[in-house]
């Protein structure tokens, strides 16, 4: 997989989500030890790290699903932590998240699936207005033919597609990916890495995607951070990243890219 | 001493208890309990209201339940009527069957054994669908696409089981009457008209309402139940069978308790 080329849609002028001295602990365990982050208008940024790293919280916390200890999380110029629920619910409509299990509905179709957002926060929307809405996402992640089946009967790779979709659907400014190639086989990787650089194209959204999976990292990143110990130890391209000496970042890469 | 272990950027300091682990674990739990139930009665009257959903879990736990209920009802009916038999025939009072059975099914048995079926069938399935939401982070999905959660999945489900399992009990009680009744035609030879006589001459006013105030308080108590260890499950898949069978037996056992202290309240009532 080649490296991404240079976006020249990022605006280095704008932050949609700024991060200072984020902190977060589990009872006596210190995940996030003073994290700071910028993400720019338009960036696909990747952050990198083992597991249990902490980088899934750091995404719960930019969508409010958690709390920091300390620091300021800073989302299209509102401070997460300050919101009220009703601001907090405003905030997230632009914010569209990719859980790494996918998180659909069970107990609803495809089509029901995507209508579940519109049916509460695009009330006056005609329904034929809606079903074509739904119609293009699901053609925009390639999955038209799929409207009427449950979640149970789709592959790993198209549930993933589908939750992609689902978050689509209220056209985020924002989309926050967590592991969006866990699990899946090397070519499905490669379909799910090319659907998140269309969807930064098409849809002009600013990414963060949660991986440990170097071949992702390189296909979809502008920017890469590396997550390790609590704190971003290294930033910059795909390259720039893994230019160093650090045992840590070296035994990374060793065990997880093949080039 | 390390003065400095609970200074900011420093190792995080070790958890205190104000009592013993254990205790504190009681505490905090009642406190979850108190805030879950809160939120409830707090979010219940206020818009957006999910009526197509409380709809589909009325359908779920009123009809989806009537097979079971209505045949264990008629069982309960028949059995118990066949063992009060032999102790009445002692003293020569087989006419006070259908009383008997009235005032038996439509004060106790009729609510509880609704509720204790309940508890199993929708108490579980609650509990296990939504510690399955929360383990495959259904649940965050909602909350991240601006829908509340809790208002969709809780207080729908708590609606229609607190509506449904009066109007199964309503239905377990007729149907454990007309179970009583088959037994006593075939024995005393006892006409319908009668038999139904005598079972509403038995009873009063009270009875009725003792017996919809105690069903609506179990239909609650399910609901309540099976959403609170479903919404708060964790620890994967065990932590969905945790959920699933503490509903069932955190539900039979606050059952239980209600039955005895409502009993005591109504038992104050009448002698009042």
């Amino acid at each position: 997989m080649e490296a991404k080329e240079i976006n020249p849609n990022i605006d280095r002028n704008e932050k949609v989500i700024s991060i200072r001295g984020l902190k977060k602990a589990f009872d006596d365990f210190e995940v996030l030890k003073g994290v700071d982050l910028d993400l720019y208008k338009g960036e696909n940024l990747v952050v990198l790290g083992r597991s249990g790293t902490g980088k899934s919280v750091l995404i719960k916390i930019i969508s409010g699903l958690l709390y920091g200890d300390e620091g300021s999380v800073n989302v299209l110029g509102q401070d997460v932590g300050e919101l009220k629920p009703r601001d907090l619910d405003a905030l997230r409509l632009k914010i569209g998240f990719s859980f790494q299990n996918s998180a659909l509905y069970d107990s609803m179709t495809v089509r029901e699936n995507l209508a579940f957002p519109l049916v509460r926060h695009a009330k006056n929307m005609g329904e034929q207005e809606r079903e074509d809405l739904i119609l293009y996402v699901l053609e925009a992640v390639g999955l038209s033919q799929a409207i009427n089946q449950m979640p149970s009967e789709l592959s790993g790779g198209q549930r993933k597609r589908i939750g992609i979709a689902r978050t689509l659907i209220l056209k985020p400014d924002i989309m926050l990916y967590d592991e969006p190639t866990a699990g899946l086989d090397p070519i499905t990787c490669i379909e799910i890495n090319n659907l998140i650089n269309e969807v930064q194209r098409r849809f002009n959204t600013s990414s963060i995607i949660i991986t440990h999976d170097l071949t992702c990292a390189r296909a979809v990143g502008d920017r890469v951070v590396m997550l390790l110990d609590g704190q971003f130890q290294r930033e910059g391209t795909f390259e720039e990243v893994f230019d160093s000496n650090d045992e840590r970042v070296q035994s990374f890469y060793n065990y997880n890219f093949i080039d | 001493m390390d003065l400095d272990k609970n200074k900011p950027g420093t190792a995080p300091a070790r958890r205190r208890y104000v009592t013993t682990r254990r205790l504190d674990r009681i505490f905090v739990e009642l406190a979850k309990v108190y805030r879950f139930n809160a939120r409830f009665f707090r979010e219940v009257w206020f818009p957006p209201y999910e009526f197509k959903e409380i709809i589909k879990q009325c359908y779920e736990i009123g009809v989806r339940s009537l097979p079971l209920i209505s045949l264990t009802g008629f069982i309960i009916g028949i059995v118990f009527t066949n063992q009060s038999r032999p102790s009445l025939a002692d003293f020569g009072a087989t006419s006070l069957l259908p009383a008997l059975i009235s005032v038996a099914i439509i004060r106790a048995i009729g609510p509880l054994v609704t509720a204790l079926i309940a508890a199993g069938r929708v108490g579980s399935a609650i509990g296990a669908e939504l510690g399955s939401m929360r383990v495959t982070e259904q649940i965050d999905a909602m909350e991240v696409s601006a829908t509340n959660p809790f208002k969709f999945l809780v207080v729908s489900r708590v609606l229609a089981s607190t509506l449904m399992i009066p109007a199964l009990t309503m239905f377990t009680t007729l149907v454990s009457l007309l179970g009583g009744y088959l037994n006593v035609h075939q024995n005393e030879l006892t006409s319908l008209s009668v038999f139904f006589y005598q079972v509403f001459d038995a009873i009063t006013f009270l009875d009725i309402v003792a017996s919809s105030v105690k069903s609506v308080i179990f239909g609650f108590t399910i609901g309540m139940v099976g959403c609170y260890k479903g919404y708060n499950s964790s620890k994967g898949t065990e932590g969905v069978g945790k959920a699933a069978n503490s509903s069932v037996v955190t539900a039979m056992f606050l059952i239980f308790i209600e039955e005895l202290l409502i009993m005591q309240v109504i038992n104050a009532i009448r002698a009042f």
